[in-house]
């Protein structure tokens, strides 16, 4: 496992695209801090650009690498490893390659800038959600042989997440603005990652307005050292569905 | 010859004229000290040991322009009132124990000083409303550097002129409104000077009520259950360099005119219902140089006129003010809005208010000409403020792709929010405030 897991991390530092994912990610925190002239401003930018690119990044890079593997997959099938344990090396490795990247590239300029605590929960959202989107790629790659057909998917996903979704509850919201929804708001929000992510970051970074009238009700959930526990463990839920699913389908698969 | 001799008689009886004259202009100088030493200040020692042996004794048998000094020590003497014009004065912080059955110290009389006591436990009863230090229909009195604690209400001026009170600690630990008063309870009084007293844990930190013509210069207010400063019905007062911070509703200033405040600090006042600064029904006011920090919202309108807003700071509120379509005729200029979640709300579409030459860090304009104006109008109040107005959860979905998205181009062609809810003028840079 230690063995496949170093040959799967060496072959994406030298395919050079976690590194140069790495240096832009790096690039684009220290000018947005850089450029704003308050903090503030500067993690905002950083929160468009964490919820929206760090998921795109992670969903299509590993959906191709996955495809590309297969040669290597089927290579090592032929000796006598567990199949639950190429692509669970498989799935480490690439998440780990990425989370360094982004540790490396955001992490690093955000505790230079920000406070610790808005700083720690922003790391801490980045790499659940590379690591929730690398395992959604996993899936999606597994559903189909079709390649182009995979990376849609993937790209059909994280369109839903990053943006459609947003778009829906806010529909429900002016349909149902007559009654009171807060509660399955707070449950639909729970529905897509990007979003839980969001709410845990603005609970740091808009805490004055969170406090307002329906604000206390979402401070109440996901403030609390429960609600923390609780969507921290929603997003590891994110995690383990999509890759369990998909390992079950790779263990049956007809290679 | 007899002629020099009636001159010389008639000289002798004009120079005794004189010398009596004389004696006369002379009396009051030399009788002098004899009024003095029958009103002579006395200073009568209260405590163990001394000559008195309660406050009350001491009391009784002072008179006008004396002098208590109180010995350290505990004393519980239920309540005591003071009638004549003395100075009282604690040496070693004397602790006057109101057992919580008795207001503790009853000022009915002019010129009264109460220094250096610390007074606790006073009843608690919403019948009589007791207080550590009650001062009844009494001027000039002096209430300064004492120490309250867990009193019901702590100073309460009523009917009084030309008090002060100065320096002062008061704390309460009451868990509930209804089971604390005010901190400094001033009711019907004028020309009052509430100087450097720290407040925390009462209902409100300081409360005016039908004052008029009076100062509030360099206060706390910590951790009130209420307010921090609570104003009604009090005209031509100034508040100036105090400090409320973390108060359950902040302060508000209703039902006034002619209120100065200047050089405050609104911080960490957080809650549906708590404003950095509450308007309700205030008009012809002054506000500059104020700061207001972490607020769930800075400054909240409510039917407010003629209020001129200069040169404040608002910093990481929810929302910097709140403004009500009811308000008309305010200027809001030369101000800083930095770090807000959302620099303004308002309830209605329509505005008479003005804005001008304020900075708003959220502005996105340029300024060709450089002369430090931007060249485009901002619009203070974005699409997200007006729908989490009207449809509060929404909140939850603030900063989302979408969201950013509608706001936006709700700036590019204004559709939802008011057209003239408009900074003509904003500045390119913060003011250095």
């Amino acid at each position: 496992m230690i063995r496949l897991l170093k040959y799967v991390i060496l072959d994406i530092v030298k395919n050079k695209i976690v590194i140069a994912y790495c240096i832009m990610l790096a690039l684009f925190t220290w000018s947005a801090f850089g450029l704003e002239d308050n903090v503030s401003k500067g993690i905002l930018t950083l929160l468009n650009i964490m919820l929206l690119a760090v998921p795109l990044v992670s969903v299509l890079f590993a959906t191709i690498y996955v495809y590309n593997s297969n040669e290597f997959i089927e290579l090592l099938l032929s000796h006598p490893v567990k199949r639950s344990v190429i692509w669970k090396a498989l799935f480490i490795g690439l998440s780990l390659s990425m989370v360094a990247a982004f540790i490396i590239g955001t992490g690093i300029p955000l505790l230079f800038f920000a406070d610790f605590s808005t700083a720690l929960i922003m790391i801490v959202a980045g790499c659940m959600l590379t690591i929730i989107f690398v395992a959604i790629a996993f899936l999606s790659s597994i559903l189909t042989r079709d390649k182009a057909k995979g990376i849609g998917i993937a790209v059909m996903l994280w369109l839903y997440f990053a943006l459609l979704f947003d778009g829906l509850v806010l529909f429900i919201f002016f349909q149902f603005s007559d009654y009171p929804i807060e509660k399955p708001v707070v449950l639909l929000s729970a529905l897509s990652p990007i979003d839980l992510c969001r709410i845990l970051i603005l609970l740091q970074l808009d805490v004055s307005a969170m406090m307002g009238h329906t604000g206390a009700i979402f401070k109440n959930y996901f403030g609390s050292n429960l609600g923390l526990l609780v969507s921290f463990l929603l997003l590891v839920l994110w995690v383990a569905v999509p890759f369990y699913i998909s390992l079950r389908k790779f263990k049956k698969k007809d290679l | 010859m007899g002629t020099s001799i009636r001159e010389k008689y008639c000289y002798r009886i004009s120079s005794l004229k004189m010398l009596i004259r004389f004696y006369l202009l002379l009396m009051p100088v030399l009788l002098l000290p004899e009024i003095c030493a029958a009103n002579a200040t006395n200073v009568l020692r209260v405590g163990k040991g001394q000559s008195y042996g309660s406050i009350k004794a001491a009391i009784a048998a002072s008179s006008h322009g004396d002098t208590v000094i109180i010995s350290a020590g505990l004393y519980q003497e239920g309540n005591i009132i003071i009638d004549k014009s003395i100075f009282i004065q604690g040496e070693g912080k004397p602790i006057l124990d109101g057992q919580l059955k008795f207001e503790i110290l009853s000022v009915k009389a002019n010129h009264v000083t109460i220094k250096g006591l610390v007074l606790k436990n006073s009843g608690r009863s919403a019948m009589d409303d007791p207080g550590a230090i009650k001062v009844y229909d009494a001027s000039n009195v002096l209430i300064e550097g004492n120490t309250l604690l867990d009193n019901y209400f702590g100073v309460y001026l009523q009917y009084s002129k030309n008090c002060i009170v100065k320096n002062n600690f008061i704390r309460a630990t009451q868990l509930l409104e209804h089971q604390s008063g005010n901190g400094i309870h001033c009711w019907k009084s004028d020309s009052l000077q509430i100087i450097g007293n720290k407040t925390y844990g009462h209902r409100d930190g300081i409360y005016f009520e039908f004052v008029t013509h009076s100062i509030i210069w360099r206060n706390l207010a910590y951790n009130n259950l209420r307010y921090g400063l609570h104003f009604m019905f009090s005209n031509d007062n100034a508040y100036i360099s105090n400090l409320f911070k973390n108060n359950g509703a902040g302060v508000a200033v209703m039902f006034t005119k002619k209120v100065v405040m200047i050089n405050n600090s609104f911080e960490d006042n957080l809650g549906d219902a708590a404003y950095g600064l509450l308007f309700k029904e205030i008009s012809d006011c002054y506000l500059s140089g104020n700061k207001f920090i972490r607020n769930t919202t800075g400054i909240f309108f409510d039917g407010s006129n003629r209020i001129i807003i200069e040169r404040n700071i608002f910093k990481e509120n929810g929302w910097g003010m709140r403004l009500q379509a009811n308000c008309m005729d305010n200027v809001i200029q030369l101000n800083n809005f930095l770090g807000n979640t959302f620099d303004m709300a308002t309830n209605g579409s329509l505005t008479l208010n003005m804005f001008s030459e304020n900075y708003w860090d959220k502005y996105q304009g340029y300024d060709l000409n450089r002369d430090k104006i931007g060249d485009v109008p901002y619009h203070p109040l974005s699409l997200y403020a007006v729908i989490v107005e009207q449809n509060p959860p929404a909140m939850l979905l603030y900063r989302s792709f979408m969201v950013n998205l509608l706001d936006q181009s709700e700036k590019l062609s204004p559709s939802l929010t008011p057209e003239n809810f408009v900074d003509n003028k904003p500045s390119m840079a913060p003011h250095n405030l």
